[in-house]
């Protein structure tokens, strides 16, 4: 049965299954390693943990190793830079090394260094306490806590700006606990104090919290955020867990664990569970106070997906997760959905049984339902062979519909051919359908390929009939990269072999290959690889960095390149000016992109507009400009679209002035917003009506303005306008 | 019009706009040319299936030569064979090649230059015509222009015999003599012969010495007609409120309308009647057109809120009463008056102020910028660029003497702006001929931006001190009277009228040459951010 191993939790049902047994076998133990691994299925670094050992000075370099999630070994190196506070990945899965005096140090999953940056003078002066590594708006964050107890956060490790969190009053000794909350656009730092509870963002400004609680809130001493930041977990120093929502407005429960402990890890499982670990045991808490309780025989590392948690052992790696709702309707007990129903009907139907039939009856109304549930379902399952029963049971059930749409199903069996085949120990990316979808396909693939499995990831691209230029082509040009920085092959050999590979695949561009083989110094490489390039254009755009620092120097030569840029390559322009530190002039560039948009959405909202008036009318309309196309409105006697278009588009009383139609203008007044009322009445020449307005506006300014308007024949009126003022006036002091 | 073919079978011409008033009247079909187009993106021109050859007349630049290149690709791809030829007026660039060749149609077409420099617009007006002269130079810096003004100089030299004295007024001015000798320099096989030049001085005026004067409200006839209808190529466009004829009138101006008043003589009526009867219909309806146009002028010139305009321009020219003149600018701001009398109102208080005080520059750009949009920001970045506006942070002011003037009868220059400010351009013209150089005048000079330079080889004696030149005892009188004038960056016809009056007044015969005619609106339109509907 399917249901087997399934625990209820509450009434919710949750599951734990075997992804991989673990390459590595049994020589590694966890609790000897600081662990770091990446969401999504990605990769795992561990880092020897000296400082556990204390026979091991300062002086050995600890070993950092990248494994895949099925513990193959990706790369390894002696880490022989500063002390390691913190190890993570980002969201394109680099490995963030953040040292205890601030610096952050970017390899990729091969252990090159990419780059480093760092976190700040005062994390440099007073050293880091600790780190949090988490998913902001922006992409990957960093926040980290010096030893003077202050915060520091980088929202975007791709945007470096440093920004100070406002400090806790009072706070003289290291927070109990800690995390980051991304909310609203903005990344806030939750900070517990004992039993006092901070939240502190980059304003300056904190906020004192208060949380509902049966008794006394004792000292906070771990915290939880749920990996869609939207629920928290805070766990007690006598072992009390309150979940609640993230902005703790709002509580789902209290659970006593009676464990005086802090426990080791403190995860969310996707929203909907808190797991809580001790050494080798491990307790899942439900948001309705149930709990399931479970015991490993090692120390393991637990990992947070969004629809679960991945849990690393010994020996293994498995996945705990809440039954997905289809696959619950499918296989719980006594299920008496259509897919249930539809999935029996197509056992039974394996099994040469008529008892098929009767199964078909009973959803007969629903098979629709049905077949769409045994696709989801598959979607979840991890064993090829469930997914295929669920697929048979879906085509099954397809042939008694007449006209059901096939999409759902190719696309199904599509996604699930690319998860089997990444799936694979060999590959050892554990994507469950959930996490694809969040993930996407394209960046799937430019994980195939930052792991060099340029062949599965072109074969994945065809098989999905990808567009070759965003495909294929793509993954050619990143292999050929690749290849050219391989420096035991010779130029010549080399060039060749490229150039059979990539042929003229469109969107190729060698001059990318050539800038890298000019990176990695091979300049004769370069030279034969731009043999190859098709568009003579770009074959320049080697030499074009030292051309910029050419004209740089000559004025005249300059402000003619920034013409010819302005009107062939604006890019490049604003590139220009940004390196020459521009601003004004990038800017003005800037505001120009921006107006070109808008002026073509604009355009492209008369054309739809003219194309439908056409169909309805009959008449030809496109091609010609707003006022035309209201003009020959009129004229052809469709006022009522004249007035609708009018509305989209702009204002109609100056116009009618224009032509001196006082009559058909008082007319639209009417319809002018409050604010513009008072000029359009006074340029119709309605003084007195203005007058009224504009009190009823109770603008005096307004006033003033129709006042100046009054000539010596508007005595009246002039009157009536400084009585309002004086009316005006006296209400004010009031 | 060399350039244009004497073949048998019908030829297409392709220009641009501005070309198109110039040249319209040379080319027809006598000379082969079946007929001329507009150019432009529309793709219009399918219905000439019989013609095998295409020409296309225009200025090197880059968005036209694009236009052309898409054309003669689209053709070739609906498989039409056509031998096309593009001339580029006045002269190739390497650029425009080079994007032929990228676009891959070079192969298939043949390139021309037409050296098409000055166009005669008067008796005494030469032009280039390229309105585009003053952004390209002032806001992108663009030198290419300068080129064609020392060739059309050239040329000129070498009609009329090398000119001795020259007079340069600001960078552009010295740039284009030193460019102006430079392509000269291989000509020179004999010493020059100054004394038979029939142009005695030439004054190179770079615009930016004078921003105030284009921007002043023109109130001779011509200027107005400028102001009001758009003068393009020496033609005014008279709409239906002025001709009361359904169709626009094109009428052209030449000041050879003036010499009617200059017969005297019964032989000279004879004379007329006999040559000139048959134009004097013309000149008939041209006459009531113009007075069409007079009474279309004075009936916007009456109104009040003109009256209130030119007060402010006066004030702001005598450097008086500035706070009201802001005032003035921020109500006509807020009112939404025309964007264009407000901008050239907003230079005027920065260039007689030599910049804006950084507070009310800052208020003013707001309201601006609030009232007519927000692409403006980029249209005072851009005045900014070109010079017309300055943010400054310690005021100083500066002003500008007044005369009162006789209208009717002026006796100073100023009368082309009612008196109220005389061109500075014209002033120095003036001043420089009385003193043959700029010496005695360091005390102006020295606050002309990029400076001044001479060069003179002739003098008359007795006057200037300097010494080195020949004397100019053995210049035929005629000759050292002949003064061309070169506004480099562009011109008035109130600079044209002032000009023509010192004439008058001293017995110097100017020529004048620009690169283009305009007013203070069209110039001030060049360098706007143009609105998006």
């Amino acid at each position: 049965m399917a249901s087997a191993n399934w625990q209820t939790l509450g009434r919710v049902y949750y599951e734990k299954m075997e992804m991989y047994a673990l390459e590595w076998g049994d020589q590694i133990d966890l609790s000897k390693f600081i662990v770091a691994a990446a969401p999504y299925g990605g990769p795992l670094a561990l880092l020897q943990d000296i400082s556990s050992n204390p026979n091991i000075g300062t002086t050995v370099r600890p070993l950092l190793t990248v494994f895949t999630s099925a513990g193959k070994m990706i790369s390894q190196m002696r880490w022989n830079s500063g002390r390691i506070k913190q190890l993570g990945w980002s969201h394109n899965e680099e490995l963030l090394c953040v040292q205890d005096e601030g610096t952050v140090l970017v390899y990729d999953i091969f252990l090159t260094f990419i780059r480093q940056f760092g976190m700040g003078q005062e994390a440099k002066e007073t050293k880091v306490l600790d780190v949090r590594i988490f998913n902001s708006y922006k992409g990957t964050g960093i926040a980290i806590l010096t030893c003077s107890f202050r915060v520091f956060i980088v929202n975007s490790i791709d945007d470096l700006r440093i920004r100070r969190l406002a400090e806790v009053p009072g706070l003289d000794s290291a927070p109990t606990a800690w995390g980051i909350i991304t909310m609203d656009g903005q990344s806030q730092a939750l900070v517990a104090k004992g039993n006092e509870l901070y939240l502190i963002d980059h304003g300056g400004q904190y906020q004192k919290q208060e949380i509902e609680i049966s008794t006394p809130l004792e000292a906070i001493i771990d915290m939880a955020i749920s990996f869609n930041n939207k629920y928290i977990a805070l766990f007690t120093e006598s072992g009390l867990v309150w979940i609640g929502s993230a902005d703790l407005k709002k509580k789902y429960c209290e659970f006593n664990t009676k464990s005086p402990q802090k426990p080791t890890q403190f995860v969310w499982s996707g929203p909907g569970a808190v797991v809580a670990m001790w050494e080798k045991m491990m307790l899942v808490i439900g948001p309705d106070k149930d709990y399931i309780p479970f015991h490993h025989d090692s120390t393991v590392s637990l990992v947070e997906e969004e629809d679960g948690i991945r849990i690393i052992g010994r020996d293994s790696v498995e996945f705990f997760r809440k039954v997905p709702q289809v696959t619950e309707q499918i296989f719980k007990i006594a299920s008496m959905e259509p897919g249930a129903m539809l999935y029996e009907a197509s056992r039974e139907f394996e099994r040469q049984s008529q008892r098929a039939d009767e199964y078909i009856r009973t959803v007969k109304d629903q098979l629709d339902v049905a077949v769409s549930q045994c696709i989801q379902a598959a979607g979840h399952e991890f064993e090829p062979s469930r997914q295929s029963a669920l697929l048979k049971a879906a085509t099954f059930g397809k042939c008694f519909l007449t006209d059901y749409n096939p999409e759902p199903f190719v696309n199904m069996c599509q996604m699930l051919r690319v998860l089997n085949q990444v799936r694979k120990p060999s590959i050892g990316i554990p994507l469950t359908y959930t996490q694809l979808e969040r993930l996407t396909m394209p960046v799937l693939i430019d994980r195939l390929v930052m792991r060099k499995y340029f062949y599965l990831a072109i074969r994945i691209c065809q098989y999905l009939k990808l567009p070759e230029a965003e495909g294929a082509s793509r993954i050619l040009a990143h292999w050929a990269c690749y290849k050219v920085q391989q420096k035991n092959e010779d130029d010549e050999h080399l060039a060749r072999v490229i150039a059979d590979k990539m042929g003229d695949t469109p969107g190729v561009s060698y001059s990318e290959i050539a800038n890298k083989a000019l990176e990695v110094g091979r300049p004769d490489l370069a030279i034969r690889l731009l043999d190859y390039e098709p568009k003579a254009s770009r074959q320049d755009s080697m030499i074009q960095g030292e051309f910029f620092m050419a004209i740089r120097n000559i004025p005249e030569a300059c402000s003619l390149f920034l013409q010819y840029c302005r009107q062939q390559n604006p890019q490049m322009m604003e590139q220009l000016y940004y390196q020459e530190d521009n601003f004004q002039e990038e800017a003005t560039c800037k505001v120009v992109n921006s107006f070109k948009q808008e002026q073509v959405d604009e355009e492209i909202r008369l054309l739809k507009y003219q194309r439908r008036l056409e169909e309805e009318l009959h008449r030809e309309y496109t091609d010609l400009s707003l006022h035309e196309t209201i003009h020959k409105l009129i004229i052809d006697n469709s006022h009522k679209m004249a007035e609708t278009l009018r509305k989209e588009f702009k204002a109609f009383v100056d116009v009618c002035m224009k032509q001196n139609n006082k009559l058909e203008a008082r007319k639209y007044v009417q319809r002018v917003t409050p604010d513009k009322k008072v000029a359009c009445l006074i340029k119709v020449g309605l003084l007195r009506e203005a007058a009224d307005v504009a009190f009823q506006n109770r603008s005096e300014d307004e006033l003033n303005r129709v006042l100046r308007k009054c000539s010596v024949t508007d005595r009246a009126v002039e009157d009536q306008v400084k009585g309002y003022r004086q009316q005006l006036a006296t209400a004010g002091k009031r | 019009m060399a350039a244009a073919p004497g073949v048998s079978y019908p030829d297409v011409f392709q220009i641009k706009t501005r070309t198109k008033k110039a040249l319209e009247r040379v080319l027809n079909r006598e000379n082969g040319v079946d007929k001329i187009f507009k150019l432009d993106r529309t793709d219009k021109n399918k219905s000439l299936v019989g013609c095998n050859r295409r020409m296309y007349l225009v200025r090197p630049k880059v968005n036209l030569i694009k236009i052309i290149a898409d054309q003669i690709s689209n053709e070739q791809l609906r498989g039409e064979n056509r031998r096309y030829r593009i001339i580029m007026v006045p002269r190739k660039l390497f650029l425009c090649e080079t994007l032929l060749e990228q676009e891959g149609v070079f192969g298939l077409c043949e390139l021309d230059e037409l050296d098409l420099d000055l166009l005669p617009l008067d008796a005494d007006i030469m032009s280039m015509e390229a309105p585009d002269f003053f952004k390209s130079y002032y806001m992108d810096n663009d030198l290419t222009g300068l080129h064609t003004v020392s060739r059309g100089l050239l040329s000129i030299e070498r009609i009329f015999g090398e000119i001795p004295n020259i007079y340069c007024l600001g960078r552009a001015g010295k740039m284009c003599y030193e460019l102006l000798r430079r392509l000269s320099g291989g000509e020179k096989l004999i010493t020059p012969d100054y004394p038979r030049s029939e142009i005695g001085h030439m004054f190179l005026i770079d615009r930016e010495v004078d921003l105030v004067t284009p921007l002043c409200t023109q109130v001779t006839y011509e200027g107005l007609l400028d102001d009001m209808f758009g003068i393009h190529c020496a033609c005014v466009e008279f709409g239906s409120e002025v001709t009361s004829k359904q169709q626009p009138v094109k009428v052209m101006l030449t000041s050879q309308d003036q010499k009617r008043k200059d017969m005297k003589s019964v032989q000279d009526m004879k004379e007329f009647v006999a040559n000139d009867l048959r134009q004097l219909n013309q000149q008939k309806a041209n006459l009531s057109y113009h007075i069409g146009a007079c009474e279309q002028i004075i009936g916007q010139k009456n109104k009040g809120d003109f009256q209130e305009y030119i007060q402010t321009e006066h004030s702001l020219l005598e450097g008086s009463s500035m706070r009201e003149n802001v005032n003035y600018i921020e109500e006509s701001i807020n009112k939404q008056d025309s964007k264009l009398s407000c901008l050239k109102l907003l230079c005027l208080l920065s260039l007689t102020l030599d910049g804006i005080p950084s507070k009310e520059y800052k208020s003013l750009k707001t309201q601006f910028v609030q009232s007519y949009g927000f692409e403006h920001m980029i249209t005072f970045h851009n005045l900014k660029k070109v010079g017309l506006l300055r943010e400054q942070e310690v005021p100083a002011g500066s002003k500008i003497p007044t005369v009162d003037v006789d209208l009717r009868s002026p006796c100073d220059m100023s009368y082309v702006f009612s008196g109220a400010y005389t061109p500075l351009s014209c002033k120095l013209v003036e001043q420089v001929l009385q003193r043959e150089g700029f010496l005695g005048l360091e005390e102006i000079t020295r606050h002309l931006p990029g400076g001044v330079h001479d060069d003179i080889k002739l003098r008359t004696p007795g006057k200037g001190k300097r010494s080195g030149g020949k004397a100019m005892s053995n210049q035929p009188g005629r000759a050292a009277k002949v003064v061309l004038v070169y506004f480099i960056g562009g011109c008035t016809y109130s600079e044209i009228a002032a000009l023509r009056f010192l004439g008058k007044q001293t017995g110097y015969q100017f020529i004048i040459a620009t690169t283009s005619l305009y007013n203070g609106s069209s110039l001030l339109e060049t360098v706007m951010e143009k609105s998006q509907v």
